[in-house]
């Protein structure tokens, strides 16, 4: 069985590889110009260039800072209104109408209105993040918060609990699950919205890098960037898996699927 | 039954909001060029609908996120069937799937853009890549869902495989699919009107950041509402069509119980 599960990792592994040789055979036949379709080899020489001279880190901590600014202050706002909202009947017959209007609207949509009330800078980006990045939580925590068990809820008026300890101890534990998992959603959308905006803004930063890379035809530049992105969501999306792993350990593994 | 009183309860905060922005602004609180105020939005939508700019740019915005919806959807189902019917291909594609699948769709906006130029190319370009991946997702695992016993009867009337996909894993898989094609449906819309945003002269993206950029925020509130009007619709549609194509489905299920 372990050596099976090797094999396994091993020939995915070993894809992987291929899709990458592949790559190089197509780079080195020349049948794309190198101005768009650089080589793998040349990829990771500028990628590891720029670990050495640095550019890539102040590039990557400006993104990650405002990405986590923006994320950030959308968490915190969405858990607390999304827990006022989702604990009372009235205040969701007041909002959700709107919110579901709000929902489907594309984040970036608010790009250009944040550039004419903010301006070109770096704190309109970070302020587009936290509102774009704001639904996926608010929305997951109204959820969450009336969607507790009602027997708890009986519990709770049996321990003659008060209404901020019924919230704290019985309905926050038990919309857990949907405030993480929006949470995690809403890191993805502060990514993007933080390469989008400093594309459109030129404030220094991956997404700058990429679009700047682009316009001067230096493709090797551009797919080490893609790639550095790509590395950045994946990481950040498994931290936010491990997290709700830990913090959800007390639960019972959800039975079904 | 209409439930008057949630209908009205609703209406209170959107018109509260309009109400309040309107008078400030008329009271000169409120700054006019960035701002506007809701009586000059209302009459840029009716005037941009009139003159045809604003539909003109919806056609734009849709053909980009149509087509590049249906390139997606039809190689991801495919994809997503062969990989639910054979575990040991999905095992060995796990770790590039894995590695692919995180970076962010805007990522490769400038890359498009490079290789297309701006257009409607370009941007169906960057849908297909954010469309493709969910869509493969929900379908292998919607396969993997199928009960054997249905795989073991196709092998016994000794089915060729592409018979089999046809007639016994399509339909069996159909309402996983449906979910998969209506998220990207969703996602090809936000992606298509952030690429507008970020580079590409097209569609209602493009025309938002104009107007923003000749401060004409009264004509950019106008396309923000709209955009939100038909991201609605396009879910209600959808939801609808989803529901009627697949009657049959649930009613033969319930026929089974």
């Amino acid at each position: 069985m372990n050596a099976r599960r090797l094999w396994w990792s091993a020939s995915s592994v070993l894809f992987a590889l291929a899709l990458i040789g592949l790559w190089q055979a197509l780079a080195d036949a020349r049948i794309v110009s190198p101005a768009y379709f650089p080589s793998p080899a040349r990829t990771f020489a500028v990628l590891s260039d720029q670990m050495q001279t640095g550019t890539l880190w102040s590039a990557l901590g400006e993104t990650c800072w405002r990405m986590l600014a923006g994320w950030f202050t959308a968490s915190l706002l969405g858990v607390g209104l999304g827990a006022v909202i989702g604990l009372s009947p009235t205040a969701r017959d007041f909002f959700e109408p709107t919110l579901e209007f709000m929902r489907p609207l594309p984040a970036s949509a608010i790009l250009p209105a944040a550039v004419l009330l903010l301006g070109l800078t770096s704190q309109m980006i970070i302020a587009v993040i936290a509102f774009g990045a704001i639904w996926p939580v608010l929305l997951n925590t109204i959820h969450g918060f009336r969607a507790v068990e009602p027997r708890l809820v009986e519990v709770a008026r049996m321990l003659h609990l008060s209404r901020v300890e019924r919230s704290v101890k019985i309905a926050l534990p038990s919309a857990l699950p949907d405030i993480l998992a929006g949470v995690r959603v809403s890191l993805a959308i502060s990514l993007i919205l933080a390469v989008v905006a400093e594309m459109l803004s030129s404030q220094p930063g991956l997404g700058h890098n990429i679009l700047v890379a682009a316009r001067a035809f230096r493709s090797a530049d551009l797919y080490a960037g893609v790639i550095v992105l790509g590395v950045l969501g994946y990481l950040t999306n498994a931290a936010l898996e491990r997290a709700e792993t830990y913090w959800l350990r007390w639960r019972p593994a959800p039975s079904g699927e | 039954m209409i439930d008057w009183r949630r209908l009205g309860r609703g209406l209170v905060l959107p018109i509260l909001f309009l109400a309040l922005w309107e008078l400030l602004r008329a009271a000169g609180v409120l700054p006019y060029e960035t701002l506007s105020q809701p009586s000059l939005i209302a009459r840029a939508t009716l005037s941009a609908l009139a003159d045809g700019t604003l539909l003109y740019a919806t056609w734009q915005t849709l053909e980009a996120a149509t087509l590049g919806w249906a390139i997606a959807g039809a190689v991801a189902v495919l994809a997503g069937v062969l990989l639910g019917l054979f575990p040991p291909l999905a095992r060995m594609t796990s770790l590039s799937v894995e590695a692919l699948r995180p970076i962010p769709s805007v990522a490769l906006i400038p890359l498009s853009l490079l290789v297309f130029g701006f257009g409607l190319r370009m941007e169906v370009a960057v849908v297909v890549f954010a469309v493709f991946w969910p869509v493969l997702i929900v379908t292998s695992s919607g396969v993997r869902g199928i009960e054997p016993n249905l795989l073991e009867v196709g092998r016994a009337l000794k089915l060729s495989v592409a018979r089999r996909i046809w007639k016994l894993v399509l339909p069996a898989a159909l309402p996983s699919i449906a979910v998969g094609l209506r998220l990207g449906a969703g996602i090809a819309i936000v992606v298509a009107v952030t690429v507008e945003i970020a580079t590409n002269p097209w569609g209602l993206g493009y025309g938002m950041i104009n107007a923003s950029q000749s401060l004409r925020a009264d004509l950019m509130f106008a396309q923000l509402l709209w955009i939100g009007v038909v991201g609605w619709g396009l879910n209600v549609a959808l939801l609808r069509i989803e529901r009627r194509w697949l009657a049959w489905f649930w009613s033969a299920r319930e026929a089974a119980r």
